[in-house]
């Protein structure tokens, strides 16, 4: 199958080895990765802090860009849900109906990764290898927004090597939320504080989740803690394989 | 109109206030305790109902068609109560409310009430209101006697003492009940003692105070009965005891029919307090001779919230039934508390209700006080969706900003704006990724980035930061097609 990958602006900056990891577990499953080099951000900064005009073009960019592809993946399930959730909204907002019916065509079209392996392509075992100790976040958005049920784990559960750690309390939020960690920074690190706690209580070696974001958030409270515990995209465990592992 | 929320107009912003809470170590852990006990209960008695999401559908529903058509519920309820025997009044905002309520005691002979829980009560500061006015006003439910009597304010809309634990209850009841002529020599913070003292100091005001006080949690326009559902009999002894019976409702607290309390008594109690059914469901119409008090009154209270009612975006705010859920699972609400939210509404629900009630002109930090982590919708028994609301007040309160000169200068609006550019066209953002590594070579220390400047440090105050790599992911992109061409 032909997929179109929207990497998002900060994987694509910030985390460019979660992209790679994606095109690699892709392309060895069989598919073909398209990369439209015109793509830039999602919007969910702007959106959800409360600069939705501000969004706009980047919705009218991104229907437009993707408007032809049949499958688009992206490994962020925090933007592929400011586009399900806020992007028909947004084009209400402007009252754009040739907007909307764009958005109507394209957003059914875009999956976050597990959820596309899962669901969509059904495959649970990637064939991935990675022997390490493993505890899972389940991010808010891929809980609660896109509701990737177990699929994550499911992927995980099928991977060679790796020892699973439950981590507790795993649906309560790491306190990232965008701006609200630097606009309630305070509050945002007592969540931070909380998460940090489990992680460590699981004795894991690697905190994976879907979201770069929160790993970002987790990684920075682990690191200021010096402990050693290292942050980890779900794509790049389930691109590892015995030839080529994931660091 | 002068819309007061208890005193939220006066309320310090909340990451200021959210301060003082998360250095309060005691605190939070009476709020993490609490919450977490009445959570645990709440998602056993929702869990064991097949048709749980039915019922908060329905709850959703039943709301929704009452706000389209408040006005004509409105008046039907009035017509009913009236025709029951009891007196309807409207109060346009807390002002007129609380005078009111003071002309209507002002008429009988008594100098006291005792008070049912009342969230609007607490939202119209009429404790302050009738002690100025020379009347004592004497909360009988458990936690809002001790709120009253150690002076605190409420920080959970059902649970109003959730902060303060048995140690502390014990030294306010020591403080400020006369336990010796109760015959109390030695008050331990055994639950059942507090709860003995508390019962043995209400006994007596029961039995002698004639002027009752009570909210609602539901009013039925095609009875004209009022519902108010509690836990600990002090409810039915004010509803029933008294001669004068006065009860201040939301105008949203209106159901069409009788019959829609099968789903609000199933999915109140079980949210709220982990209850199958409340111990005591109160349902009244009007007066009846030689049964209860002889004469009723029903305050319908505006107070901002027709304004919100008029808000297609926000007025789902207003379907809420006060069960506390959202706040029991937020995790901001579990660091910092209720008081931080600086209202007598706190929580996910306070962050949607204060500012909408007040027109956004105060509390303007609340719809950001979230992470937006779908906690709250997800338990929400009337289905409101809490971060799409926080989402759109936070674009009321950025439009409004960008009006004035001010605030199109804020550093803020002038970094959003260029991050907007910046997104506008894959080769700006390429080169601003250009401009940021350069920029952030200063900043990185041994591999790490641990102080940012600016409005940025809030990030590196307690985190640190990973540099930016050298090769983004689109230049391993366009190296891997030019290698494949070659």
């Amino acid at each position: 199958m032909q997929i179109s990958l929207f990497v998002t602006c900060y994987n694509d900056v910030l985390f460019p080895a979660t992209g790679i990891a994606v095109v690699k577990l892709l392309e060895r499953l069989g598919h073909t990765i398209i990369f439209r080099p015109q793509q830039t951000c999602c919007g969910q900064m702007h959106y959800n802090t409360g600069y939705q005009r501000e969004t706009i073009p980047l919705v009218r960019k991104f229907v437009e860009l993707f408007a032809d592809d049949e499958v688009i993946v992206s490994p962020s399930a925090s933007c592929v849900a400011m586009i399900r959730d806020h992007y028909e909204k947004a084009a209400l907002m402007v009252q754009d109906s040739q907007l909307l019916v764009k958005v109507k065509q394209v957003v059914p079209r875009v999956f976050e990764l597990t959820e596309l392996l899962v669901n969509k392509l059904a495959v649970e075992d990637v064939g991935a290898y990675y022997p390490h100790r493993v505890t899972y976040h389940p991010s808010c958005h891929s809980l609660r927004m896109l509701r990737v049920g177990d699929a994550p784990l499911r992927l995980l559960q099928r991977v060679a090597g790796i020892e699973l750690i439950e981590l507790p309390n795993r649906t309560e939020c790491c306190g990232f939320g965008g701006t609200f960690a630097i606009k309630n920074s305070q509050t945002s690190s007592a969540m931070l504080d909380d998460k940090v706690h489990c992680v460590l209580d699981t004795g894991a070696e690697i905190c994976t989740a879907g979201d770069n974001s929160c790993l970002m958030h987790i990684y920075g409270g682990l690191h200021r803690r010096k402990e050693p515990v290292k942050t980890i995209h779900i794509a790049q465990i389930l691109a590892s394989t015995r030839e080529e592992p994931t660091a | 109109m002068s819309v007061h929320i208890g005193n939220a107009e006066n309320a310090p912003s909340f990451p200021r206030a959210a301060r003082a809470a998360l250095i309060n170590t005691q605190l939070r852990t009476n709020v993490r305790n609490a919450t977490n006990i009445i959570q645990a209960k709440r998602n056993n008695m929702t869990g064991e109902l097949p048709d749980w999401e039915e019922l908060r559908e329905a709850g959703h529903a039943i709301k929704n068609h009452t706000l389209k058509y408040l006005d004509l519920y409105l008046e039907q309820f009035e017509a009913n109560v009236t025709r029951a025997g009891g007196m309807v009044h409207w109060a346009t905002d807390a002002d007129e409310a609380n005078q009111i309520i003071g002309n209507i005691i002002a008429d009988c002979t008594g100098k006291e009430i005792i008070k049912v829980k009342t969230m609007t009560s607490n939202e119209i500061r009429l404790n302050d209101y009738l002690e100025n006015s020379g009347i004592t006003p004497h909360e009988t439910d458990l936690a809002d006697l001790i709120v009253q009597l150690g002076n605190e304010d409420p920080s959970h809309i059902v649970v109003p003492a959730l902060h303060i634990n048995r140690t502390q209850i014990r030294d306010i009841f020591q403080k400020k009940i006369p336990l010796h002529e109760l015959g109390i020599d030695n008050l331990t913070d055994d639950p059942q003692q507090l709860a003995e003292a508390a019962r043995l100091y209400l006994r007596h005001k029961f039995l002698t105070v004639d002027i009752g006080f009570s909210g609602a949690n539901f009013a039925i326009a095609d009875t004209g009965a009022v519902v108010v559902v509690e836990s600990e009999g002090n409810g039915r002894m004010c509803l029933t005891l008294p001669d004068v019976l006065i009860t201040l409702l939301g105008i949203e607290k209106i159901v069409p029919t009788f019959r829609d309390l099968e789903v609000f008594l199933q999915s109140l109690p079980r949210s709220a307090t982990g209850e199958r059914m409340n111990p005591y469901n109160s349902i009244w119409t009007g007066v009846t001779p030689a049964d209860g008090p002889s004469e009723f009154h029903v305050i319908l209270l505006d107070n901002g919230r027709t304004s919100v009612l008029a808000n297609g975006e926000g007025r789902e705010a207003l379907n809420c039934i006060r069960c506390g859920a959202c706040l029991n699972v937020c995790p901001v609400y579990h660091q910092t508390g209720g008081i931080a939210y600086g209202s007598v509404y706190q929580g996910p629900i306070g962050a949607i209700v204060t500012p909408q009630l007040q027109n956004l002109e105060h509390s303007r930090s609340l719809p950001y006080a979230s992470s937006l982590c779908g906690a709250c919708y997800d338990v929400c028994p009337v289905k409101i969706n809490i971060p799409e609301i926080l989402i759109f007040l936070r674009g009321e309160i950025i439009r409004d900003e960008q009006r004035t000169l001010l605030g199109k200068f804020q550093l803020e609006n002038i970094a959003m704006q260029a991050m907007a550019l910046v997104f506008s066209s894959s080769g700006l953002m390429t080169t601003a990724e250009a401009l940021a590594k350069f920029a952030q070579g200063p900043l990185v220390h041994d591999g790490i980035i641990n102080r940012l400047p600016g409005m940025l440090s809030g990030w590196t105050n307690s985190r640190d930061l990973a540099p930016m790599p050298r090769k983004s992911f689109r230049d391993w992109w366009f190296q891997r097609e030019k290698d494949k061409d070659q």
